[in-house]
């Protein structure tokens, strides 16, 4: 599956209010079953779906500004890429 | 090798091709520090400080500008913003700014203030600075209670709305009417721009960020005060989720307090 863009999230930022999670039009947040180190349950992208259209909206509702957003010229393969950007 | 031109195999072991050719679309602002902040999960102060953040990257005005910020849940403020920031007494943030700006008419100055600073014991303060038509940017942030103390009634809580100093509801008879300020500042000639905006959606936060950027170009071009309204959440002290809290905004914020511009200069009125 391709995805047209992707997002970096900034772990330890992250206090897992869940607004991202409920605003992404695609429904590709989701929470982690870990901890980061400030005990926070932080949002991570599903990179099953591969789903992300880069659109910036969790960006838009995030207290914390924890995500870059990418969008890709054309789809890519997305956990390739986030193997990098991670 | 341009990334249209690589299959998904070599796309996957060429990863960094794929990286360099992603375009950004959203990053943190140059305007904001790297530090955490104290705010609780899901407070919207941390979206309106992005927000200023922005504008500020926007208009090129980080060297320049000035912070000031207030007592109350933003009142370490001066820790998240790569400007120069001093610290207000309570309520005393636009007389402080007056002087900075005063003394530095060159700078770009700005008070982040709540609802508990600026419309109850900071109105003496405000009002006489729009009175006095300061060049300042005012950025009002109204979660309808005192946040930093544990959630007590405010000028602006809202008529029935329980906090921990009205357990029954704010009753009208004893405790009077919330306190629309922003209606009330928009009416004086010194005042050049005065709007109220919410962060419940995605939308009204884009609309929010317009917002703070005329406020800003009203000090800039030399017409006034501007004055941002922004309704904001308080999960915490409401007792909600943060999504319950942002449905609390939508549902029962913003019927009482109308989102909108009440001043817009007529020089601002163009970019609107």
């Amino acid at each position: 599956m391709a995805a047209k863009g992707t997002v970096v999230i900034d772990r330890n930022r992250c206090k897992g209010c869940e607004l991202c999670v409920y605003h992404c039009p695609q429904h590709v947040l989701k929470l982690d079953e870990t901890y980061n180190t400030r005990g926070y349950r932080p949002v991570i992208l599903d990179e099953r779906s591969g789903q992300c259209t880069g659109c910036a909206v969790c960006a838009v509702v995030c207290p914390d500004v924890v995500f870059t957003v990418y969008r890709f010229p054309q789809p890519v393969r997305t956990p390739a890429v986030r193997a990098v950007a991670n | 090798m341009a990334i249209a031109e690589l299959t998904p195999p070599q796309i996957a072991s060429r990863p960094e091709v794929a990286l360099a050719a992603m375009q950004v679309v959203y990053k943190r602002p140059e305007a904001l520090t790297e530090a955490y902040t104290h705010y609780c999960p899901g407070c919207s102060h941390g979206v309106i400080h992005r927000l200023i953040a922005e504008v500020i990257d926007e208009l090129g005005i980080r060297e320049r500008t000035i912070a000031v910020a207030p007592v109350g849940c933003a009142v370490l403020a001066y820790e998240y913003f790569t400007v120069d920031a001093a610290e207000a007494a309570h309520g005393r943030a636009p007389a402080m700014a007056t002087g900075i700006k005063r003394v530095l008419p060159d700078r770009i100055v700005f008070t982040y203030q709540g609802d508990g600073d600026l419309a109850s014991i900071g109105t003496n303060e405000i009002v006489h600075a729009c009175a006095r038509g300061e060049l300042l940017t005012v950025i009002f942030v109204n979660n309808s209670l005192y946040g930093m103390t544990g959630g007590q009634m405010a000028p602006t809580t809202l008529p029935g709305q329980v906090t921990t100093s009205s357990p029954y509801g704010r009753d009208i008879r004893q405790q009077g009417w919330p306190l629309h300020i922003t209606e009330m500042l928009a009416m004086m000639p010194g005042v050049a721009y005065a709007a109220r905006r919410s962060t419940h959606a995605p939308a009204e936060i884009r609309k929010a960020k317009k917002a703070i950027e005329l406020a800003f170009r009203a000090q800039i071009e030399g017409l006034g005060l501007g004055i941002v309204e922004i309704l904001s959440s308080c999960p915490t002290n409401w007792g909600l989720s943060p999504m319950e809290a942002l449905a609390f905004v939508r549902d029962k914020m913003v019927p009482v307090y109308p989102l909108g511009d009440f001043k817009v200069h007529q020089a601002l009125a163009a970019r609107a």
